[in-house]
């Protein structure tokens, strides 16, 4: 098998396919996650965009047009020519509004995950690749964090500390970093008992040359699948907490905290509702099927709860063409 | 099995000792004045002084300690700043509006989570299948409260000015007592399905890919062999072991929830615990805040050992571990 | 023996415990998995290494090359203690013994490159580095058989046979005095099993390495080893030079070993007579007492049972021919001897 491959590729230069490559192939042969990562990408883009967005209709996210943005009761407007998402009950622009909120999202979303990430590989690694008593309290601590109310924890940060953005990403980084620090743990656990450890331990290297030579480039593809799990997550935390009033302080916008001032308007609004609501599943959304594409490509032997059309067609070929089973 | 519960019970008890010293180690030691945060943002200087003074806040810290877990051994929370009452009373009070929703949303997700998974895994790929996986998709990407926030907005609102049908109440609570059954369930319907919409998501993937493995298993084809109906095969043999995941990711549901119980009661207005405790946020009403986040972990403790002693009943090798 | 001995075990004791409790760990049982093991290698020569599973070799291995710390006993090598050292002097000894292990899928790390995992002792000791480093990684490559354009390839691009001669130029990189050689062909298809054995006597030749060479495979070890020992159970049945061994192997279990060794040709094969032992080995957590093999050996008695034998020569061998048993296994009660093992026991090509 290998043979054939190497007959094939003499005569270009000789560069190994290993196992990123390969992942990364498969990547970009599903089309539902890259759409997914299309829509993203625009996402990001938008967001970046925001203030120029904001310049280009004239309308800052916190300003307040009385008198063209609400009716004379004081009720929002709906979708106009100068309005694109109409108003809120205070006259201001609903899509730059939005778009802010996609930056608070997308960064509390993509920063909260990240400091998670960084302290679970840190911890689980070490937990995993010493053993013994240092496992036994990591691991201790692990399961405390992932058994306690985070929601009812986070209420009492905030009660004592008061909202505020940094609040908002500490407390999401810390219910999750265990949830990665568990499965690095068990990673690092299967990986540390293979033979190339060994080999690497008889060869004379330091124990932090093998986790970080041996260990971690075997453990980052589940890790890279989690992280992308947990970022829409983290950003639908995020708009639970502000939409409970812990989170982002307005005037700042969160769509979180837009959902809960439209509660009192909807009826009359709908677009209030579907603005900011749109958006937070959009942006889920999209997340959740890369992260199906990225755990997809990076492992292909997983058992697919929703096969894409590329894959149906694959195997209906394969049936119609007499193949075994 | 008796030293596997005791250990089970043992270790809740720590998690709920943690979970109750985080609490007053934040609120009694984590500010620096914390008779100002306890009197809440509104409190004068006097104000101030008086909490103090009440709450013995000048004593040792290991002092004030012990006399808070004294007083949450005899039921004693605190009083509520916002309306003085006691706050345990203020709680029972509470207690059967959050357990109304709780419990009814746990039978709809269970109950859906379990038929829907079996039937996914026994007709692989058919309509149904695919319709649920789609279904999954979306209530895993879902927020609580914006499902919520769209029941309430087509199903009552849509529903009621438009149509004039008048199924589902306007957002509130029904307690039976008052209003009999029928209404409390009316009121509740709303509430069960957004709670549950997320979590059933959850359940019919588990269901659906623990029983796909279990099926596979080679004793189910015996069973199958022996002549058995495949109802008996499916339920009776496949079940019973393709229920462990699904009865371990409850026991970790259990705690999870209370996002959604918050965000629930919020938005259809209930009144419950959740709601008690996020609006005494916004006001400052500390011991309310402190004795909600206690009872509902003490819940989620017994809740959890019930799970993990009805796990130990249903998969042996888990008590011998 | 005034040979130049570069490996001494002495009395090497090996013993894993085996812990219950969640808070505090206590020892229950053991794992007697080397129990009592003294052998000399020689500078230059090949010491073959076999026994059944779970008899301790790989153990031993492990502990040759420092990965397990022993229990008790002492290893010199090149008359230095290998225990206990520091930081420095555990490198040092690291670059002169090495070792090829057995599973060519599993010794290598799958998600790095294999120039990267070859040039893995360059970067530890701090030898050489970038196109220095480079160029030597090649040469080892050409070294072992390996095309060294593929330098930027990964191991699941390689037949099996090709990653063991990737294990193997790791080994031999830092150009090391001792290499022991875990079961390095036990995975391979018997076909690539000759290229590997070749290449590595090739190279012994032309490195000057000594090889302590690990198998259960009879044939293998013969065409290897200038001596062979037999591992029982982790303690040393018997040891002596190959030819020797094979044409009058003394413990009774060596003995039955060699009659069970399978014969191409099918006529031998059926006149031959097999010794076949009763039972299955016991486990290393409760050893028997007494002589080991005794349950199992069909000429035990009560001495067996009780004392465990010493390791000597029998019936006037040769000082080196030595073997651990009360009834040694007489010239006439050797079952597959000198007459047949020329056919029999088949030689490798």
């Amino acid at each position: 098998m290998a043979m054939t491959e190497t007959r094939a590729i003499e005569g270009r230069s000789i560069e190994g396919r290993g196992p990123w490559r390969l992942a990364w192939e498969r990547l970009r042969r599903d089309r539902v996650a890259l759409g997914a990562a299309v829509v993203i990408v625009v996402i990001v883009v938008l967001a970046l965009a925001a203030p120029l967005i904001a310049d280009w209709f004239g309308h800052g996210p916190a300003q307040q047009f009385r008198k063209e943005g609400t009716t004379e009761f004081g009720l929002p407007v709906g979708p106009s020519g100068e309005f694109w998402f109409g108003t809120d009950n205070l006259g201001r622009d609903l899509l730059v509004r939005t778009l802010y909120g996609a930056r608070v999202s997308l960064l509390v979303g993509v920063a909260a995950t990240l400091c998670a990430t960084v302290i679970g590989v840190v911890v689980g690694m070490t937990a995993g690749y010493f053993g013994g008593k240092v496992d036994s309290v990591l691991s201790r601590a692990m399961d405390v964090v992932l058994s306690m109310p985070y929601l009812l924890l986070a209420l009492v940060l905030v009660a004592v500390f008061g909202p505020s953005l940094p609040l908002t990403i500490f407390v999401i980084a810390f219910f999750t970093w265990a949830s990665i620090a568990r499965v690095v743990r068990g990673q690092t656990l299967s990986a540390r008992e293979r033979e190339y450890v060994e080999a690497a331990r008889s060869l004379g290297a330091s124990d932090r040359r093998i986790m970080f030579v041996d260990i971690l480039p075997n453990i980052v593809a589940p890790v890279i699948v989690l992280a992308t799990v947990l970022i829409p997550l983290a950003i639908v935390f995020e708009s639970v907490l502000s939409f409970l009033g812990l989170g982002i302080v307005p005037p700042t916008p969160s769509w979180g905290s837009m959902l809960s001032e439209a509660i009192a308007f909807y009826r009359v609004a709908w677009w209030y509702l579907i603005a900011p609501g749109g958006a937070l599943l959009l942006t889920t959304l999209a997340f959740n099927l890369l992260g199906d594409g990225v755990r997809d490509a990076l492992d292909p032997r997983a058992e697919r709860l929703f096969a894409t059309r590329r894959n149906r067609r694959r195997r209906s070929l394969r049936r119609r063409s007499g193949g075994g089973r | 099995m008796l030293r596997f519960v005791l250990r089970r019970a043992a270790y809740g008890l720590l998690v709920l000792w943690l979970v109750t010293t985080t609490v007053f180690l934040l609120v009694f030691a984590g500010s620096s004045n914390p008779a100002a945060t306890l009197a809440g943002r509104q409190a004068t200087a006097a104000q101030v002084e008086l909490v103090r003074e009440r709450l013995g806040l000048a004593d040792p810290l290991y002092e004030q300690y012990f006399r808070f877990l004294g007083g949450l051994l005899h039921g004693d929370l605190g009083f509520s700043f916002y309306s003085n009452q006691p706050v345990a009373e203020y709680i029972l009070t509470l207690l059967p509006r959050t357990a109304s929703l709780v419990l009814g949303a746990a039978v709809l997700w269970l109950a859906v989570g379990l038929v829907v998974g079996v039937f996914s895994a026994t007709h692989p790929r058919g309509l149904l299948d695919r319709a649920a996986t789609g279904f999954v998709l979306v209530g895993l990407s879902m927020p609580t409260f914006l499902v919520g926030l769209l029941l309430l907005y087509f199903l009552f609102f849509r529903l009621n000015t438009e149509f004039g049908i008048d199924l589902f109440p306007p957002p509130g609570y029904a307690s039976i007592e008052e209003a009999g059954v029928g209404e409390w369930a009316r009121h509740l319907i709303l509430p069960w399905i957004t709670l549950a919409f997320v979590q059933q998501a959850i359940y019919v993937r588990l269901t659906r890919s623990s029983m796909l493995e279990v099926l596979g298993e080679d004793y189910i084809r015996t069973a199958r062999a022996k002549g058995l109906a495949e109802g008996r095969v499916v339920y009776r043999h496949g079940l019973r072991a393709g229920m462990t995941p699904v009865l371990s990711q409850f026991g970790v549901d259990i705690g999870q929830l209370m996002g959604g119980v918050l965000v629930t009661e919020t938005v259809f207005g209930l009144q419950g615990m959740g709601q008690a405790a996020v609006s005494a946020v916004t006001t400052g009403d500390l011991p309310v805040i402190m004795g909600v986040v206690i009872v509902i972990s003490l819940f989620i403790v017994v809740a959890n050992l019930v799970v993990d002693v009805l796990y130990g009943v249903v998969d042996p090798r888990v008590r011998v571990s | 023996m005034t040979e130049d001995v570069l490996l001494r075990l002495t009395d090497v004791v090996k013993h894993f415990p085996i812990r219950r409790g969640v808070f505090f760990r206590k020892e229950v049982a053991r794992v007697h998995a080397v129990d009592g093991v003294s052998l000399d290698v020689r500078r230059g020569e090949t010491l073959g290494l076999v026994g059944e599973t779970g008899c301790g070799k790989s153990t031993l291995a492990r502990c040759i090359t420092g990965l397990h710390p022993v229990t008790s006993g002492e290893i010199r090598f090149d008359g230095e203690p290998v225990d206990g050292l520091d930081r420095a002097r555990t490198l040092a000894f690291r670059r002169q013994v090495q070792m090829v292990f057995q599973d060519p899928y599993g010794s290598l790390n799958p998600r790095r490159r294999v120039g990267s995992i070859i040039g893995d002792p360059f970067v530890i000791h701090g030898i050489a580095d970038g196109p220095e480093r480079r160029r030597r990684v090649q040469e080892l490559m050409e070294l072992v058989g390996l095309n060294p354009e593929h330098y930027n390839r990964f191991p699941a691009e390689f037949s099996g046979g090709q990653r063991q001669r990737i294990g193997v130029a790791r080994a031999i990189a830092l150009r090391p005095k001792l290499i022991v050689c875990d079961e390095p062909v036990a995975a391979l298809d018997v076909s690539i099993q000759a290229q590997i054995i070749n290449l590595l006597q090739d190279l012994q030749a032309e490195l000057g390495l000594t090889y302590v060479f690990i198998a259960h495979d009879l044939s293998v070890v013969r065409h290897v080893s200038d001596r062979v020992a037999v591992m029982y159970l982790g303690k040393v049945a018997e040891c002596g030079a190959t030819e020797r061994l094979y044409d009058t192997p003394r413990h009774p279990y060596t003995n039955a070993l060699l009659s069970a060794a399978t014969v191409a040709d099918p006529d031998v094969s059926a006149r031959r007579e097999r010794l076949v032992l009763a039972g299955d080995v016991p486990s290393p957590v409760r050893p028997p007492s007494g002589c080991r093999f005794h349950p199992r050996c069909p000429k035990a008695d009560e001495t067996c049972v009780a004392q465990e034998p010493p390791l000597e020569p029998k019936f006037g061998d040769a000082a080196e021919h030595t073997a651990a048993c009360h009834h040694p296994v007489a010239d006439d009660e050797v079952l597959v001897g000198s007459g047949d093992a020329a056919k029999e026991v088949p030689r490798w090509r």
